[in-house]
């Protein structure tokens, strides 16, 4: 089986079940790979559907103040992109919720494409999201992942017109990540209403399962999307545990908190339709 | 991405309809900017086909910004080099002291023209933000400039004529606390204000259709002094100089000289206090092909992609980026990109200001200082034009600092 064929099982398994994917998002590095592989054995252990791991990069436009904090964290400690493959590399990824990372285009680049993608798939990771790669420009590098057994996740936003949208889709696979609001990452306490129907329209677009992102962080906004939607990414909430750290917090304090959240959202989740 | 290589001479003929200089330039930003980004290309294209909008910023760059700036001869300057003959093009007589206004005349013309009521920038030495906020205040604009920390504190008196002028100076306090992480915070804020906001990037920088728009509105440099060469000296100059950090006074400079191939153009980039990496913004001369700020071109950074930190003893060239244009002038050969040391730059500040009465800024301190060099190599029949970009009073705090002088 390629890496990338188990998104869409992970999302077809669901469905049959009647129940929403969760994928929390965790920064790779943040304060450390050993607390990162802890954190991605946690959230397996509370059930979550699939993973999305997050490259520290030193500009990053499209995340708010947590993320942010928490890749130049990582990046002040001499995180290498490299430490995240190695450390990657030492878990069992078969048995463990499919992990998509989440790369600016600039790290794919430097290293190429394909010597990125490959090293991404080898270690097992299953699918990647380029937040600053626009459809536009993506056609080399979905040809590349689908080379390298990866899916490569495109990014739908609540500013793309309709057109725009259908091109986005034929470049797509493994997933549509949805994003809610126009802005950056980020807790929000309510999601704008124009939101379900862009899902509704999505959906008859599409046989892709529609994962929504940003400004999602409570079981009570899952419950809004549970009829339009395939699964919710909740990030910033999940990350920000990691701050308590730098305020003399135990590791395992913070892996307890991060599972109780994410506990939180999977039992929103993984109620049936 | 394709793997072209820019090989064979440069031409005006860039960029194509993807933003292509060559094979840099392009867009690598989020989805959520990609709407925002083609309105603002089809609306500009709109723009340079109406008659009553280049007349509207004619009149505008006549009578409110003082254009045309004269070309002066350094008379001292040249007997002080001895070779060749040496022309100020006067940038900083423009109002608001540099020519950034150029670009943010015709940017509030076209945000007017898009029917939005905000506008955000980012600024690095302050110039960009002050002619922002001068432009919207000229035609009652919101107006919120982001700046680094460490900027703000450089350039005390730009943020306080900003704020004079009713805009808003966000002291951005992440990373490097300078112009690279004005420019994430204007973007972020762009993420989310996209619909009534329109983002005034102040150089020849970002997604295009920025590199391209920002360019045609800076040709007026070089338009000018290519004509005022010709009617004082009867010819075209043997070569024009203009600093780079960005690269938006050297891009307007070159630009309307890139098909005169007896043209020599030299780009000047800070070379701060030294070639080792985090001492100087050396983008071209030190950088890798790579992504940053939403365009492919030469970028500073580490062996990961990272971008790297910068130094230079002027906030306006301390950028580890550069415009996909001049990464497509360098690796075609049409210009020649050096560097210069901020201790040069100090001394040419210096030079300027007892042999000619000038205070330049200390980004045109860089070209200046090149110039007292390719200008001893030259004859005295020979002809430079160099782009003094800026005047220096905003410098004069910082400058006084490095020589010691307490200003009280």
């Amino acid at each position: 089986m390629t890496n990338s064929s188990r998104i869409s099982q992970t999302f077809a398994k669901l469905k049959q079940a009647g129940q929403l994917a969760f994928m929390p998002f965790i920064t790779a590095g943040d304060p450390d790979m050993a607390m990162t592989l802890s954190l991605i054995q946690e959230l397996a252990q509370r059930g979550v559907d699939l993973i999305e791991v997050g490259f520290p990069y030193s500009d990053p436009i499209a995340d708010g103040p947590v993320i942010q904090a928490s890749y130049t964290r990582a990046l002040n400690r001499k995180l290498k992109v490299e430490d995240i493959f190695a450390g990657v590399a030492t878990l069992k990824t078969a048995e463990l919720p499919p992990l998509v990372g989440m790369v600016s285009y600039a790290l794919l680049f430097r290293r190429g494409v394909d010597a990125f993608m490959a090293r991404a798939a080898e270690v097992g990771f299953a699918g990647l999201i380029i937040p600053d790669l626009p459809a536009d420009e993506a056609s080399e590098a979905a040809a590349l992942a689908k080379k390298n057994g990866l899916d490569l996740v495109q990014l739908i936003a609540p500013t793309t017109p309709r057109d725009r949208a259908i091109k986005i889709l034929n470049a797509a696979s493994g997933f549509v990540y949805c994003i809610s609001i126009a802005g950056i990452t980020g807790v929000r306490d309510q999601l704008p209403p124009e939101l379900r129907d862009q899902l509704a329209w999505l959906r008859q677009q599409t046989k892709l399962p529609l994962a929504v992102g940003f400004g999602i962080s409570k079981p009570d906004q899952v419950d809004v999307l549970r009829d339009v939607a395939d699964g919710v990414i909740v990030g910033s909430a999940i990350v920000k545990q990691l701050d308590a750290l730098e305020k003399g917090g135990t590791r395992e304090a913070v892996l307890s908190e991060v599972g109780k959240v994410a506990g939180g959202l999977v039992t929103a989740t993984h109620q049936a339709k | 991405m394709s793997t072209t290589t820019t090989t064979g001479a440069a031409t005006s003929q860039v960029p194509d309809d993807l933003g292509r200089f060559g094979e840099f330039g392009r867009r690598f930003v989020p989805e959520t900017l990609m709407h925002a980004l083609e309105e603002l290309t089809a609306e500009y294209a709109r723009a340079t086909q109406d008659p009553a909008f280049q007349k509207e910023l004619d009149g505008l760059l006549s009578t409110f910004v003082g254009r045309p700036n004269p070309l002066y001869f350094a008379e001292r300057l040249t007997q002080y080099c001895g070779g060749a003959r040496i022309y100020l093009k006067r940038e900083d007589l423009n109002h608001t002291g540099a020519h950034k206004i150029n670009n943010t005349m015709g940017q509030v013309l076209l945000t007017r023209r898009m029917g939005k009521k905000r506008v955000i920038a980012e600024t690095g030495a302050g110039q960009h933000g002050v002619a922002t906020a001068t432009a919207c205040a000229r035609f009652g604009l919101d107006c919120v400039v982001y700046m680094g920390e460490e900027d703000v504190r450089r350039q005390k008196l730009n943020v306080f004529n900003m704020r004079m002028m009713g805009a808003e100076v966000r002291p951005v306090t992440s990373g490097s606390r300078t112009l690279r992480d004005a420019i994430n915070e204007a973007m972020r804020d762009w993420m989310g204000s996209v619909q009534n906001t329109h983002y005034i990037i102040g150089s020849v920088v970002g997604p295009h259709p920025f590199p391209m728009m920002v360019r045609d509105f800076q040709s007026v440099i070089g338009r000018e002094a290519r004509r005022q060469c010709q009617e004082i000296v009867g010819r075209l100059p043997d070569e024009v100089i203009a600093c780079v950090g960005g690269g938006s006074n050297s891009a307007g400079m070159f630009y309307p000289f890139v098909d005169d191939k007896t043209v020599r153009l030299t780009g000047v980039e800070a070379g701060g206090r030294g070639p080792q990496p985090g001492d100087h913004a050396s983008t071209l001369t030190h950088g890798v092909k790579g992504v940053l700020h939403g365009s492919y071109s030469y970028v500073l950074q580490d062996v990961d992609g990272q971008t790297a930190d910068v130094h230079s003893i002027s906030a306006g060239l301390d950028y580890p980026g550069v415009g996909p244009e001049h990464s497509y002038w360098k690796d075609s050969g049409r210009v020649d990109y050096v560097s210069i040391t901020d201790q040069e730059a100090l001394d040419a500040f210096q030079t300027m200001a007892k042999l000619e009465g000038i205070l330049p800024a200390l980004e045109s301190s860089h070209a200046i200082a090149h110039t007292l060099k390719a200008a001893k190599r030259r004859s005295p029949q020979e002809v430079i034009v160099v782009c003094l970009s800026g005047r220096g009073d905003k410098d004069v705090y910082e400058v006084a600092r490095l020589l010691g002088r307490d200003l009280g």
